[in-house]
């Protein structure tokens, strides 16, 4: 066809358009942001925000607050229920809940714990039974769901219910069994940590493939002839995260550094970001989510989405309910109760993923546990008994739901969504 | 559409055959569940489950859920409790302010469900939490509150004599012969299925008022219970406010759109059910004799949703009755006191529970699906 | 009652339907939906599929968009029979619909709409680089104008989103179009938009197929107009010469009578500007 000459030049003037719309630069970059705002989409801003406040109110109360070593501690202490609410992220993207996470990671941490500590069976192997467990539950939940269509908070209560009595059968007559401290999965999630040099260098790592992963990207599309950002924008960014991520480091490693969990988990959350983000599966998770019919529509096997993301979320618990037991070094019938459930969930919609499904990110799961965590680190130093613990998360998990749900409201009276 | 059984028709028949299958099998397994005494202690332990089951029922009726009925059942009692204990205030006056803390309780989640537009769900499940620690709060330091006032610890410790016992089956049973000959006479023309409760009614009383004379009598509490069910019923079925609640749960647009003003409905439902969690808590209290920390746990809250469901109330709003409270807490009530005789352990109730509970639901979303494509396969949401 | 038929692989290929539909009934439970139908449409044509509500037109829709199976008749795919059994199929197939509600996920941005469930790149990683560049080209053939093609589609005007929706089925080189009611919602520039979109799918030699209530735009837009009446064929007509009396005559079923007359003339006067 004979297009190419006259189209080219559209092309350019489209293009041109679009780079006004979008971001040249610093400024650019800050009025789309704006305008985002403005729009309801207030993406990651609030719990950044609740961070900043946090700190601030908890370092006036108590000076050690953000100490280092209760920030390490904090980070530690975030792990578990960080991995869990990854797994939240992924079926509330679809528009369903999974409110046993919390049995489920009972069950598989007292099934590795039985395995390992009461058979002598090798770790590995424990670990796979427990992570095997908590997959299968998920694999059975997206069968019901698919194929039965009962609504998945119904048949995850259903779970809550039969994974908790069924951890009981697990533990037995002793309730408790624990894992010795010199256990590889506790020196895991306990002792072991980055050491300077090795965190230093990850840190620069990090930085580095950030931006040549940035700038070959620009490269792509400067010469399929599409809009790119600035390089310049770019090297601000990986200066930013340099100086963030070094300072952090630093900051951490005055007292113990990096915990390999916390990496873990680190790694985890951006792994799945990419794989949400960049992977057909991926889309087709948020297309779901947004337009079942319209998903179902256009071909996508929308079943098997279901099924896989409920069995990711069922592995992600019952990791999650490994790493309880590696860092409490025990696991008893109070394991995975209500309180992990509760709290993995609205780390999720407090990092600000919406209830409504299609919409959020992995980094939610990440900076809602670590909200969490910092309030109840805080709540705990200046001696604050469980029941305001409780509260607080209760009215935090509210303000976030309300948050969403107004936002939603905003891009309703807008005429979108 | 297929087969001869529908799923409706399974779905109303399910609870009642699954009652008589675990009590047949639960007396052969063990004669002492049909004793006297057995079956009063039965009926005790689900009156409270069965006080929060309505509250579930009537908030699953506007297609709306309570998480926190649990939480909420136990920071009413407590704060009952503490009133009279620590602040010896008296017995009426301390359950009047557990009930209007239960009232303020759904005020606000009514306020976030209608005003801010956050699902039912989160709601609760937030209040879940807030609550149970405000339960703690309330308890204090120990943890416990034991109830000592004579007027809260009668509520379920009282039973009626024998006498007054035979009075209230007359009436029951009287007053059910007579809707059924109003019935047989043509002067209330309604399906057949409409009789068989007063049929049940009829010949139920006696024998239940029979075996509770068999024991201490009939109790208070369970009267108290009953009560409760034939209110909400009628409440449901015949004022204007059940009517819109149940049209609100099957279509909230549609209800919307015809006038009906449903964040009031919603108000309304959600207010009375914490109210109804409320009054099962104090129930659970007096009978125990104490308030403590896990007076509001979860537990309380899944049987109760479970009952509602195992009883027939569907999961996905506009249908069901107030009786399936009833129903699904004696089906639930029985499983756990059945067990509990064989020496079964506790979990293996919860399993046992949430299998029960997963089969409910799994009949009632055959139901719902069968309601929902009448004539089309494959009608789809369209033009 | 007579529809271009022209059988065999023999016929040139200007004069071959590229989509064809013999004697097409459907039944469901015991209503007849479809009788006996017939219907085709040529490459660079614009058949316009009008009738009343239950005339079968959504019925035959879904049949060639393979969301139901037709109980008898043949249908063709230039010159082969075939057997639609799905939606999936029906697009491999090369017939493209774009359905009333226009299914766009209004969470995803344009891109991610156009290639929703045909995502470019390896099996797993998409080519977010190649999409892009492949949106831009078929927005610029429609002569679209979006401003960008990184916004969610929530947050596009109603044509807009007609036009992500159309570009969306050219996505896989289809063969036909069918658009059930794409200026339903819309107002009256957004409607002449759309209509701009249809002369360009027919410019690319593209067989469409155009479901609407509107008279108005289908014989602004269309080459030849098949009228549906009670699940058969009533009539046939060449849209440049066939007046809206004419049109509304057929769909209503009255034949040259007074009431006829009556009935169009009433019509024509309170009907479509």
């Amino acid at each position: 066809m004979s297009r190419t000459q006259v189209d080219e030049t559209a092309a350019r003037s489209d293009l041109i358009d679009e780079r006004l719309a979008q971001d040249t630069g610093l400024r650019g970059a800050l009025d789309a942001f704006r305008r985002r705002v403005r729009d309801g989409d207030l993406g990651l801003l609030p719990v950044v925000v609740g961070l900043f406040v946090i700190g601030l109110v908890f370092y006036l109360q108590d000076v050690t607050y953000l100490s280092s070593s209760n920030l390490v501690n904090i980070t530690l202490n975030a792990v578990p229920y960080g991995i869990i609410a990854v797994g939240i992220v992924l079926v509330l993207l679809l528009g369903e809940i999974d409110l046993s996470v919390g049995s489920i990671s009972g069950l598989s941490a007292s099934i590795t714990a039985v395995l390992v500590v009461q058979q002598d069976q090798p770790l590995v192997l424990g670990l796979l039974a427990g992570a095997g467990t908590g997959a299968a539950i998920g694999i059975l939940y997206g069968l019901i769901f698919t194929k039965i269509g009962v609504p998945s908070f119904v048949i995850t209560l259903a779970g809550l219910l039969g994974f908790v009595g069924l951890q009981y059968v697990v533990l037995g007559d002793t309730g408790t069994i624990n894992l010795p401290r010199s256990s590889a999965l506790a020196q895991f999630a306990r002792e072991d940590f980055l050491s300077p040099a090795v965190s230093y260098a990850l840190v620069a790592a990090v930085a580095v493939g950030y931006a040549l992963v940035s700038i070959a990207g620009i490269r792509r599309r400067t010469a399929a002839g599409l809009p790119a950002q600035s390089v310049t924008l770019v090297l601000v960014k990986a200066a930013v995260l340099v100086a963030g991520l070094g300072f952090l480091t630093y900051y951490l490693n005055i007292d113990r550094g990096w915990g390999f969990a916390v990496v873990f988990f680190v790694g985890l959350v951006v792994l799945m970001d990419l794989v949400l983000r960049k992977t057909t599966w991926g889309r087709h998770l948020y297309a779901v989510g947004g337009n079942v019919e319209a998903a179902r529509r256009s071909g996508i096997n929308v079943n098997l989405i279901y099924i896989s993301a409920f069995s990711l979320t069922g592995l992600l618990a019952a990791t999650g309910g490994l790493m309880f037991l590696a860092r409490l070094t025990s696991v008893s019938q109070a394991s995975g109760s209500n309180d992990v459930n509760l709290t993995a969930i609205a780390a999720a919609v407090i990092g600000g993923v919406s209830l409504f499904g299609g919409r959020g990110s992995a980094y939610s799961a990440l900076l809602g546990v670590l909200v969490l965590t910092a309030i109840n680190s805080g709540l705990n130093r200046i001696g604050v008994d469980s029941s305001v613990r409780y509260i607080v998360t209760g009215a935090v998990l509210l303000l976030a739901v309300s948050i969403d749900a107004i936002a939603r409201r905003a891009r309703a009276s807008s005429g979108r969504g | 559409m297929s087969g001869s059984v529908s799923p409706a028709r399974l779905g109303r028949w399910a609870p009642p055959a699954a009652l008589v299958v675990i009590w047949l099998v639960m007396s052969l397994s063990n004669p002492r569940f049909l004793s006297a005494v057995n079956l009063t202690n039965l009926m005790l332990q689900i009156v409270a489950v069965g006080a929060v089951a309505v509250a579930v029922v009537l908030v699953l009726l506007i297609g709306e859920i309570d998480l926190s009925v649990g939480a909420v059942s136990g920071l009413g009692a407590a704060v009952t409790a503490v009133l009279s204990v620590k602040a010896d205030w008296p017995a009426v006056l301390a359950i009047l302010a557990g009930l209007a803390t239960g009232a303020l309780v759904g005020l606000l989640h009514a306020a976030m469900v209608t005003r801010v537009g956050v699902p039912s769900f989160v709601v609760t499940l937030a209040g879940l939490l807030t609550w149970q620690g405000a339960l703690l709060l309330v308890l204090g330091d120990t943890g416990s509150v034991n109830i000592d006032d004579p007027q809260l610890v009668a509520i379920a410790g009282t039973f009626l004599s024998p006498a007054l016992g035979w009075l209230l089956a007359a009436l029951v049973t009287g007053g059910a012969v007579l809707a059924i000959v109003g019935y047989l006479r043509g002067v209330r023309p309604r399906p057949a299925r409409r009789v068989w409760p007063w049929v049940v009614a009829a010949i139920g009383a006696p024998v239940a008022v029979a075996v509770f004379n068999a024991d201490r009598g009939v109790p208070l509490a369970v009267v108290v219970f009953l009560l409760l069910l034939a209110g909400g019923d009628l409440m449901v079925r015949r004022t204007r406010l059940g009517r819109h609640a149940v049209a609100t749960g099957s279509n909230a647009s549609g209800a919307r759109r015809a006038g009906i003003k449903v964040d009031r409905i919603r108000l309304a439902v959600f207010m009375l059910a914490s109210v109804l969690a409320v009054t099962g808590g104090i129930l659970a209290a007096s009978r125990l004799l104490a308030v403590n920390q896990s007076s509001g746990s979860t537990d309380l809250m899944l049987t109760a949703v479970a009952a509602a469901a195992i009883g027939g109330t569907s999961l996905f709003g506009g249908r069901g009755t107030v009786w399936s409270a009833l129903l699904g807490a004696l089906v639930v009530g029985s499983l756990a006191n059945g067990l509990d005789l064989l020496g079964a352990s506790s979990p293996i109730r919860l399993i046992a529970t949430g299998l029960v509970l997963a089969l409910a639901v799994g009949l009632d979303t055959l139901a719902h699906r069968a309601e929902l494509t009448p004539f089309r396969e494959h009608s789809r949401p369209g033009p | 009652m007579s529809v271009a038929t022209h059988e065999g692989g023999s016929a040139a290929a200007t004069t071959q339907p590229v989509l064809e539909l013999t004697g097409i009934g459907k039944h469901f439970g015991a209503v007849q939906a479809l009788a006996g139908v017939d219907f085709g449409v040529h490459p660079g044509e614009v058949v316009a599929l009008v009738g009343d509500n239950g005339a079968g037109k959504s019925t035959l829709v879904k049949i060639m968009s393979g969301v139901y199976q037709a109980d008898s008749g043949s249908m063709r795919v230039d010159g082969r029979e075939v057997h639609v059994h799905s939606p999936s199929a029906a697009q491999a197939l090369g017939i493209a619909t774009v359905f009333q509600d226009l299914a766009l996920c209004d969470n995803l941005d344009v891109v991610a709409n156009l290639f929703l469930g045909s995502e470019l790149g390896a099996k797993t990683w998409m080519d977010e680089v190649a999409m892009e560049k492949e949106s831009w080209r078929l927005l610029r053939e429609l002569g679209a104008k979006i401003p960008t093609v990184r916004i969610p589609v929530a947050s596009l005007s109603g044509g807009q989103r007609q036009t992500v929706a159309i570009a969306r089925s050219l996505v896989g080189n289809p063969k036909v179009v069918m658009l059930d009611e794409p200026t339903a919602a819309l107002g009256v520039a957004q409607t002449a938009e759309v209509l701009n979109l249809v002369e360009r799918l027919r410019e690319q030699r593209l067989g469409v197929i155009l479901v609407s209530h509107n008279m108005a735009d289908v014989q602004a837009v269309a080459d030849r107009i098949v009228v549906l009446r009670l699940g058969r064929n009533e009539a046939e007509f060449n849209a440049d010469d066939v007046t809206t009396e004419q049109l509304v005559a057929a769909i209503t079923g009255a034949s040259d009578n007074v009431v006829a007359e009556r009935n169009a003339r009433r019509e024509a006067s309170g009907g479509p500007a």
